[in-house]
Parts: C-alpha cells; structure tokens; sequence
C-alpha cells in the first residue's frame, strides 16, 4: 500500500473523532506510518456486527415478550454477551445461567442472583426484577 | 508528574513495547518489536467461536510478542496478576507514585475514552498508565493519537473482566533495560521463529495451511451456513482483520516495514526485497477484504462470489509461503 492509497473513507462510525494508524509505503518503498479516518470494508463489516447485535437484541425482546424467554436473555444480547461469558462473569455454570433464562426459574431468583447480574448488564437490580426492557442504543 | 513521551501505534502489544522501552532510552520502532517477537501469524479455528463465530486471527496470540521481544533484547519484566481488585489498585499506586509507566492488560469494553463502535468484549487490549491527577489515571493508549484519562472505576472494570483471556488485574514494567543491544541476534531468531510458526506447524489451521484451510471454508459457507450466517462469518473475517489492535493486511505491511527496517540497518538487500514482496502480499490481503466487504453487503450468498473468495485467499497462501520460504533461507 502506497502512502496516497491509504483508504480515507470518513463515512464511518467515529464521526471524525478517531484516526487510526496504517503503515504504508513512500516512494522509495519504506514504511512510514500514515493516519486514516477509515476503511469502507471494514466499515461494512462493523456495521454488519452492530446490525448482528440490534437483531439478537430485538429477537430476544420478543421472546421475553411473549413469555418464553426471561429478561437475562434479553440483558445478556444487550450487553453483547453470549452464553459461556455470561456464566463466567456471574460465576456459574452454563446450565445454571440457562435455566435462569426460563421466566419461570426468573420469578424465584434470589435478591443476590439477581443482583449479580444487574453488575454484569449495568443496570439498576429493580428493572431487572420487574422484567423492564431497556432500549438498546447502538453506538454512534 | 511523570513524563512519558506517548507515541500512537497501529497495534496496542507492539505498541506499548516500543513507547514503555523508549521510556528507558531504548529506542525500538513498532515494526522492529513486532519483528523480533515473530508477531506475525495466521490462525483459523473454526470450533473457538465468540458469539457463534469461527476465529481468525492474522497474529501470534497476545502476550507472545511481549515476552519474546523481552527475551532476545535482555530486558526483565516485573509482572504480575492479582486476586482482589483492591490489591491491584494499591500496586498500581504504588508504582506509578515511583513514576514508573505501567502497562497493563484490559478488556475494551469498560474504556469509556476508547471509539464506541469497537467497544466488544476483548479482554487482551494493552495500555499504559503513567500517572494520576484530579483522581483520573493518564493513560497512554497505543491505538489513540493523544494520551488520554480513566477513572478508577472503569479502569478497575476493565482490569478485572472476566472472560478469555483474563486479565486479573494483569500489569506489568521493565526493573531493567540494558540502554545499548545489538539487533542482529534478535532479529535473526524473531525470523527463524516467524518461519517456522507460518510455515511448519503440523496442523491445518496454522500458517499459510490455515489460508488454505479456510478458503475450504469459505468456498462452502453459503452451501453449509445459509444468506446469514455466511455473510456474518465472512464480515468477522474482514474485522480481524482490519479491526484496531489486529489489522490482518495490517500486520502483513507491519512485518514487512520490520523486513525493510531490518535489511537496511543489517546491510541485507534481500531482506529488503522480502519486505517489498510482503508489501505485495499485504495488498492482496487488501483486495480480498474489499472484495469480501462487497460480498457482505450484497447479502445475498451466491456460490460464485464465495468461489472467487476462496480462490483469492488460495492466491494469498501460495504468495506469502513462497514470500517465507525465502525468508527462511536468507543469510545474513
């Protein structure tokens, strides 16, 4: 990649407040580090995983809705977790976390359960408790 | 107030080793310490999935580079991890109150100063802590162009996430730095070792076997994984690698401006010529992340967009083993 090659495509996520570094190429065919604001492809795919992110996040706010799910499967896709790092961040085991995601099991969860996993999704134990949905604001 | 001269970097390990060792008048360059840790790699591993995608990965695992380039340069590490956040606060206090830069392993997820579109669950991301003032730690982060502040909390967030890789609150500094070194030693070990992990690991998923390997994949993803899945798959690729802190063709012009850096300071045209040639490979990488970004936002998965993928990256395993198989004959 020569130095006037390197991709400058602004239309991304950081509106202008991030720049990133690329080694590139001068004339003599040395390196020198050249600031970039972005790349089209990996905008694409940036914007691919957060569209990934919003789709989980409003698929599971359905299934909460209708009574198959709990709210932790919600809190878990909202803060971009999956299942075996949730079960590490709360401290048990897979199965565990599972089960929990059974609004039936949810009702009767202890205020310390409970309360764990309001630290892990940042919010306040009460909205958890009462099955509140947070919106899910994507970066911007 | 500690001095620490910040400078910004294409990735976070080399980085915080070039910018910690200038600290103690050891000059290195980003590319040199990426080249002597043998930071350069390829690596596909379909069943470790993070959020039910397969992992790739354009470089050696973290903490590699770092304790390699310790290694050949003769430079101690004091490092450490710690049970309690508590404890690790006080150390970090304590050595920082000595005006010592400290490094340290976080996940990115708790930074509230890093760009949020990349705000994802990685735990391996390095960063310096210099100083503290009005309460905030002054942070020098590698991947941002000015040094910037961190409140304890967060910082205590970031150091303590769990997850994989995980941190505990890792951190680490030089208790010696010998001021003079020869490269040559180091630089010849650091491409011996580069050679041998692209070229002779007898698994499939490693080195310029796991391009081939996963252009398998890639070839079948619409067949195997359906429209979805595959453009997912395929968008994980890109991200790895372009994504701050990995950058795949990135590291590949990396490795190069260490191949053209050394040649010049050993002497060694064909080093330098080697470099020229990763540069070439460097932009074939390039060309595919375009072609697979168009792919992606196309959405609709034909077998013969993934086909010509596929073959693109049949095309990237051939040039950069022929690239290496130089490199592992050069003398010098």
């Amino acid at each position: 990649m020569k130095k006037d090659e390197v991709p400058q495509d602004g239309d991304n996520l950081h509106h202008g407040t991030f720049k990133q570094l690329f080694y590139a190429v001068d004339a003599s065919g040395d390196y020198t580090p050249v600031s970039s604001v972005g790349w089209e492809p990996e905008n694409v795919a940036l914007g691919q995983a957060w569209e990934e992110v919003e789709h989980r996040v409003e698929a599971t706010r359905g299934k909460v809705a209708s009574g198959e799910l709990s709210p932790v499967a919600f809190y878990m896709e909202r803060t971009l977790l999956d299942l075996p790092l949730l079960a590490r961040k709360v401290g048990k085991f897979q199965w565990q976390v599972k089960r929990h995601m059974k609004p039936a099991v949810f009702k009767n969860l202890s205020a310390d359960m409970l309360a764990k996993y309001a630290a892990v999704f940042g919010i306040a134990a009460e909205t958890l408790q009462k099955g509140e949905l947070l919106p899910f604001q994507r970066p911007e | 107030m500690t001095q620490f001269n910040h400078v910004q970097t294409a990735h976070c390990e080399s980085g915080v080793i070039s910018n910690i060792f200038r600290h103690y008048g050891l000059q290195i360059s980003e590319p040199m310490a990426f080249g002597i840790g043998a930071g350069i790699f390829f690596g596909h591993l379909p069943f470790v999935k993070v959020n039910g995608v397969p992992g790739t990965t354009y470089r050696i695992w973290p903490g590699a580079i770092f304790s390699r380039v310790c290694k050949r340069l003769g430079v101690k590490m004091e490092s450490r991890k710690f049970s309690s956040p508590a404890k690790a606060r006080q150390a970090l206090e304590e050595v920082i109150a000595k005006g010592i830069p400290v490094g340290m392993q976080s996940s990115v997820y708790y930074l509230p100063y890093f760009p949020a579109s990349y705000r994802f669950h990685f735990n391996a991301h390095n960063l310096v802590v210099f100083g503290k003032e009005n309460g905030h730690y002054l942070v020098s982060d590698p991947i941002m162009d000015t040094v910037t502040q961190i409140d304890p909390e967060s910082l205590e967030q970031a150091r303590f996430a769990k997850g994989f890789p995980e941190p505990k609150g890792k951190m680490y500094y030089p208790v010696s730095v010998p001021g003079q070194v020869d490269f040559t030693g180091p630089i010849r070990e650091g491409i011996k070792q580069a050679c041998h992990y692209m070229l002779k690991i007898p698994v499939p998923f490693f080195g310029v076997k796991g391009i081939r390997f996963l252009a398998r994949r890639v070839k079948d993803y619409p067949t195997k994984e359906g429209d979805r899945r595959a453009a997912l798959y395929l968008g994980n690729i890109i991200r790895m690698q372009e994504e701050i802190g990995t950058g795949g063709a990135g590291f590949r012009f990396m490795y190069a401006a260490f191949l053209r850096e050394a040649g010049a300071l050993l002497g060694s045209q064909e080093l330098k010529d080697l470099g020229t040639e990763l540069t070439a490979v460097g932009d074939l990488w390039r060309n595919f992340a375009f072609a697979a970004g168009r792919v992606c936002k196309a959405r609709s998965a034909d077998n013969v967009s993934y086909a010509e993928l596929a073959n693109m990256l049949l095309h990237i395993a051939d040039e950069e083993e022929k690239v290496f198989r130089r490199l592992s004959k050069v003398k010098f």
